[in-house]
């Protein structure tokens, strides 16, 4: 089975369809990406598999949960950690705060090997535990998400564009840890402008068009894809 | 204003509720008086929380605002259901001590009662704890959270209504703390005593700075200075000009208040 399937589903802003119909399945230990040009849905997606967006039609099922029927709070304890777009770190609060809501939900109360983790990933997190995270430059507040998302030891992670406004280098940087984490053995859901770069990491991939998959393939065979080449490689 | 009532009628019934310039103190009693406020005003807040605040959560901002003057009225009409309408008097229970003239032998006009020292002993203790819970606490950092970004905090796996109840609750327990404070400073309490209240902790909160707790207490202070200078040199009548003037104009000049930093920083 599956660890995630979504099935069908339709989401709305008002009265605006802005998912019409989508079916993702994410298998266990799987690093699948979502493609698509701005205002394609992906973020939508991420948000309603999240739960913060709930779908008229369809269904999300992780195992035998229904999380179109879970609270947001509660699919988070179901192993759903959700890296935002645009980032959304708490930035009048610390940079280890920040840390330790990601750990909100976990009971295990040793976290040590989860820090030691993030600060492995991300060293200049290390160096600003006390900062205030919105003093934070855009880059490092980026892998301050991450490591936060990290935090809740997810197994499903939801990646909503980590490269966001990051230096090439640390897109570099970001691209490995994602592989790094998936070998570890947790599960990705990645939605990326840079689709070059997902592509190359992913197992899987989907591309969606103003809310609908419109092809879905090995990541291997996207990347050769002549469609795919041409819109989203930036390639002719 | 409730709260006031909840220690009068604790301490009625406990056989202290005309006393008038006692000579021993019954501190359990007053430490009952206190509990029952406490509780009393903790509850009544989260139960106001849950009927007319949490169903409004994704209501335009107006909304909640107007079901909490709608709020405001019911315990009004509460108040003057449970204590009728002309001023109550509460009970003078401390010891009258001036250390000022007693301790001191300074015969001047400045006095500091043992009444100051028992605000000041209850209500900096409780102010530093609130800090602390606030600062240090799973708890506290979650408020800080479902202040800062709500729907991030969901998904931080945060039970957003859960903490905004403990909210209500700490700010409903912190009143009552107040309000036998207040009786036991003013001995008197009136039906309409926290709509004023209210109105005055809300401009020492925006004075200081929305979501800034020692901002709220220099504000306090500020505000208390004021009202006192304004009283003294204009006299009562202007005392509610002076301190509304001044909500005015820091809303207008600086609506971050005096310590607070501009919200939504979010880069
Ligand atoms: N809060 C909102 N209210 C109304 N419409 C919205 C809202 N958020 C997104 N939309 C619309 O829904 C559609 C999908 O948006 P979404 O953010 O999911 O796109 P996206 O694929 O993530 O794009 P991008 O690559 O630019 O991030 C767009 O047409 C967008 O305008
Ligand atoms: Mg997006």
């Amino acid at each position: 089975m599956a660890l995630l399937q979504v099935e069908g589903i339709h989401t709305y802003y008002g009265n605006i369809e802005a998912l019409k119909g989508i079916t993702i399945r994410v298998e266990q230990g799987e690093i699948v990406t979502l493609i698509g040009s701005n205002g394609a849905g992906k973020t939508t997606t991420l948000r309603t598999i999240a739960g913060v967006l709930r779908p008229r039609q369809g269904t999300i099922r992780m195992g035998d949960v229904d999380l179109t029927k879970t609270p947001p709070n509660e699919i988070v304890r179901l192993g759903i950690a959700h890296s935002p777009e645009g980032r959304r770190i708490f930035a009048r609060m610390s940079v280890k705060e920040n840390l330790e809501l990601g750990a909100y939900t976990r009971s295990d109360s040793d976290l040590t090997s989860d820090y030691e983790r993030v600060y492995t990933l991300f060293p200049r997190i290390k160096e600003r535990l006390k900062q205030r995270a919105g003093t934070l430059s855009g880059g490092e507040q980026q892998m301050l998400a991450i490591g936060r998302a990290l935090m809740a030891r997810p197994t499903l992670l939801l990646l909503d564009e980590p490269s966001m406004g990051l230096a090439p280098v640390l897109v570099e940087l970001v691209f490995r840890t994602i592989q790094e984490i998936n070998a570890l053995g947790m599960t990705v859901l990645l939605v990326e402008q840079n689709a070059h770069m997902a592509l190359s990491i992913a197992n899987r991939g989907y591309v969606l068009q103003t809310g609908k998959i419109v092809l879905t393939d090995t990541a291997k065979a996207l990347a050769q894809n002549e469609m795919v080449r041409k819109a989203y490689l930036g390639e002719d | 204003m409730l709260g006031t009532f909840a220690c009068l009628t604790t301490l009625t019934l406990l056989g202290f509720g005309t006393e008038v310039g006692t000579t021993s103190t019954p501190w359990w009693a007053l430490g009952l008086a206190l509990l029952a406020a406490m509780i009393f005003c903790g509850l009544l807040n989260v139960l106001a929380e849950r009927v007319a605040y949490r169903p409004l959560r994704r209501a335009p901002r107006l909304a909640p605002l107007i079901s909490a003057i709608g709020v405001s009225f019911i315990f009004v009409n509460i108040g003057l259901f449970w204590q009728g309408p002309t001023p109550r008097r509460f009970p003078d229970l401390l010891p009258q001590y001036d250390f000022m003239s007693q301790f001191f032998g300074l015969h001047t006009l400045v006095r500091f009662t043992f009444k100051d020292l028992f605000v000041l002993a209850l209500a900096i203790p409780l102010m530093l704890g609130l800090a602390w819970v606030i600062r240090n606490t799973r708890m506290g950092k979650a408020m800080r959270a479902v202040a800062q970004d709500t729907e991030m905090s969901l998904q931080m796996g945060i039970d957003v209504n859960r903490v905004i109840s403990f909210t209500f609750l700490l700010g409903g327990v912190l009143a009552g703390a107040a309000s036998l404070m207040y009786g036991l400073y003013n001995n008197n309490t009136v039906f309409t005593l926290g709509f004023d209240a209210g109105l005055k902790a809300f401009t020492a909160a925006v004075l200081g700075g929305i979501g800034n707790v020692s901002g709220a207490a220099l504000g306090g202070f500020v505000l208390g200075l004021l009202s006192a200078l304004t009283v003294t040199y204009f006299g009562g009548q202007w005392e509610n000009v002076g301190v509304f003037s001044l909500l005015v104009i820091i809303l207008v000049f600086k609506p971050t208040g005096l310590l607070g930093q501009a919200l939504g920083d979010r880069a």
